[in-house]
């Protein structure tokens, strides 16, 4: 039910900045996920819009308003935290109440409240039990309904299942794409360093990186089309090969070889400049095709091969002191270690970054 | 006094060697019986169950020893003498225990020592936690802490005579040297021998002890203040609550148990009170609690039996919370 603005927030814990004048748009009813690396201040930033944390400098706005000096109670906003944060005391019920009885809602709605919670998340049987009689994934649970309870505009997660064990995380990050489904209208932000989990939830990711912005797009915008060699390695697994390249311009055409390798004609209208010199040429895994040596841009040994019955993954190594290339192909091909192979990734599929890191946009002629 | 050093070193080398030489010993005597090491033995593992279940035994030896001869004899010896005449002559069955419900002074120092019991331990936990609060929210907090935690440092002999200094009254007119009545004097009023005002002198004994158990109950509970996850007070901050809900809502509930242990400590300290009485008062104007009744009549007035009773009626009043408190710190051990 509310957009959330942020225009050059700051976050310094004394000497020490955290943030560095993050700008985000986020509209009404949007799922957006936060990911980073462990301490890139995807929690910090989170806990500044929750209103637990000051900022220090900068602004915050819900629903157009700044916030920055609003209590968090009034701002509108339910956190779930990754520790659950139940009150181990009280009740599943009183749990859900007791933001309800704070703000002195009658009883009639707090039962009406509490009653559509459990229900959406079947908590109903449990509402007597107290948290430590409760499983993991239970109390996750209870710490959604005690945020669905307070009705808010924005939902805010911190990295809600990193304390499920792997088979209840994917169950419980579907419950989580049904009940932002189930609320057109609220704004959730969430928090992870698992991409998956935010491939699989967003409508649009904010990649993090030590406090600055990396990239901000739609899932597929990230993986199609990562701005940078950061996000470029860290959206998909496995991870994009990135292999040094050597580029050089002729005649408004540029051609970009790997040391000792083939080389592939380029063209920008960003300027020819930026492929000249040393860049890197990025391929995903699964745009690397098998093919004649005439053809190849790579040639080198399979080290090791995974068979997971739909798909082969090969490690290569292409010598010269590099990376493995790691090759995804689909169906089961029985290719063993030690074999021969030649490489070419898929035209379409080649991201060209140059010496700072930053993608160029290019056609491969 | 030289000889007294030389004779208190060599006490103290001769029972480090002896327990050494002890544990040791006994250690070696009985792998030599039961041989389990060599793997020879062709009762190795018989012999290695046997030494496993006999050395706890032979180690706790002496300790349980001691116990038995200073703790548990003792009670049971307290239990007779009060069951004889004052000088232990003749059996008087429950005749002691007749009479103490007849005497003035023990139904005195009962009334007392309830009124203790009341205010004392709720006081210094309320305090004490009031300090472990509001320490952890101020720069100061640590010397502050540390100034509520010395009178524990300090005995109680000590410390009463600190607070007779306090209470110290001057014949009107003449300069008084008591902080109180100097101040009680520049407001105005008359002087008062405060300790001598009985009921109210009551009050101004307990809060000396009141002054010394702060420190320990904000020692405690802070430590458990410490323990609660910081991330329920922040969920209970969105949840809209204030200061004082976060207090009484979620702070105290999560500490209750530290609280109920530490009140339950601090209340049989109260009931077994007597140097503070004995240095203040020595039990007059009304401000006779048991432990210094006991006193009296043992050291006093030579009357074994009826001490031993006193000592048992302590002992009995003491020993629920004895046990509550024993089974709260076993349940909450489990818990963790
Ligand atoms: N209260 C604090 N005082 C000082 N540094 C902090 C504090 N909270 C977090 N930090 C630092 O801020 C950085 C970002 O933390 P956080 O936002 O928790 O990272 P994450 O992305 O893993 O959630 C970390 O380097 C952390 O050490
Ligand atoms: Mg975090």
């Amino acid at each position: 039910m509310a957009s959330v603005k942020l225009s050059g927030v700051r976050k310094a814990y004394g000497e020490m900045e955290i943030l560095h004048g993050i700008d985000l748009d986020i509209k009404k009813g949007e799922f957006v996920v936060f990911v980073g690396p462990s301490g890139c201040g995807k929690s910090t930033l989170l806990r500044a819009i929750a209103g637990l944390e000051q900022v220090t400098g900068g602004t915050i706005e819900i629903d157009g308003i700044v916030s920055n000096d609003i209590p968090p109670s009034k701002r509108g906003i339910a956190m779930v935290f990754q520790s659950y944060a139940l009150y181990p005391h009280m009740t599943v019920r009183d749990n859900m109440a007791f933001g309800l009885r704070m703000s002195r809602s009658p009883k009639e709605e707090i039962d009406r409240r509490i009653a559509k919670a459990a229900d959406i998340l079947q908590l109903t049987p449990y509402l007597h039990r107290l948290p430590k009689a409760l499983s993991g994934g239970q109390r996750q649970r209870v710490a959604i309904g005690r945020a669905i309870c307070r009705d808010p505009k924005v939902f805010l997660f911190d990295e809600p299942l990193s304390n499920l064990d792997a088979a209840l995380r994917v169950a419980t990050r579907i419950e989580i794409a049904k009940l932002n489904e189930s609320m057109p209208d609220t704004t959730m932000i969430y928090v992870t360093h698992d991409q998956v989990e935010a491939m699989t939830l967003a409508d649009r990711i904010v990649v993090l990186r030590g406090g600055n912005v990396e990239q901000v797009g739609t899932p597929m915008e990230l993986y199609h089309k990562p701005a940078n060699l950061f996000v470029a390695q860290f959206i998909g697994s496995p991870a994009m090969n990135i292999v040094p390249v050597e580029g050089s311009v002729a005649n408004g055409v540029a051609s970009v070889a790997p040391k000792g390798g083939r080389a592939l004609s380029a063209k920008t209208e960003s300027g020819m400049e930026r492929l000249a010199g040393p860049l890197s040429l990025g391929v995903r895994p699964e745009n690397i095709d098998l093919v004649d040596e005439a053809k190849a841009l790579f040639s080198g040994t399979v080290t090791y091969a995974e068979q997971l019955g739909e798909v082969e993954i090969l490690y290569v190594d292409i010598g010269a002191g590099e990376q493995p290339i790691v090759v995804k192909i689909p169906g089961y091909h029985a290719i063993e270690r030690g074999r021969g192979v030649h490489l070419a990734p898929q035209k379409g599929a080649i991201h060209l970054f140059d010496a700072k890191g930053n993608a160029v946009e290019h056609q491969i002629l | 006094m030289t000889q007294q050093v030389i004779t208190a070193t060599i006490t103290i080398l001769i029972g480090v060697a002896g327990s050494i030489l002890y544990f040791v010993g006994t250690n070696w005597l009985l792998d030599r019986i039961f041989p389990f090491r060599d793997g020879a033995s062709p009762n190795a593992a018989r012999n290695h169950r046997i030494t496993t279940a006999v050395r706890p035994w032979l180690f706790l030896g002496p300790a349980l020893l001691a116990l038995g001869v200073y703790l548990i004899y003792p009670v049971f010896e307290t239990l007779r003498l009060s069951l004889y005449n004052r000088d232990t002559t003749a059996f008087v069955g429950f005749d002691n225990y007749a009479w103490l419900v007849g005497d003035a002074g023990f139904r005195e120092s009962i009334l007392n020592n309830f009124m203790w019991l009341l205010v004392v331990p709720t006081a210094a936990t309320f305090f004490g936690l009031m300090a472990a609060v509001l320490t952890d929210r101020i720069w100061w907090g640590n010397i502050a802490k540390s100034l509520v935690f010395m009178p524990m440092a300090i005995s109680f002999v000590g410390a009463s005579v600190i607070w007779k200094f306090v209470y110290d009254y001057r014949a009107a007119g003449s300069e008084q040297i008591g902080i109180l009545n100097a101040f009680v004097v520049w407001l105005g009023f008359e002087p008062q021998a405060w300790i001598a005002v009985p009921v109210w002198n009551n009050f101004f004994l307990m809060v000396i002890l009141i002054w010394i158990q702060t420190g320990f109950a904000m020692v405690i509970l802070s430590a458990a203040l410490r323990g609660i996850p910081e991330e329920t007070m922040e969920a209970a901050v969105i949840d809209g609550a204030n200061d004082f809900q976060i207090f009484f809502h979620i702070m105290v509930p999560q500490i209750w148990g530290t609280i109920a242990v530490v009140w339950t400590t601090i209340t049989i300290v109260v009931l077994k009170v007597f140097d503070i009485v004995f240095a203040m008062t020595n039990g007059q104007w009304n401000s006779q609690v048991l432990g210094n009744l006991m006193y009296d009549w043992m050291f006093r007035g030579f009357d074994f039996g009826r001490g031993a009773a006193i000592a048992i009626v302590i002992m009995v009043l003491v020993t629920p919370i004895m046990i509550s408190n024993i089974r709260r710190a076993k349940a909450e051990t489990k818990g963790h």
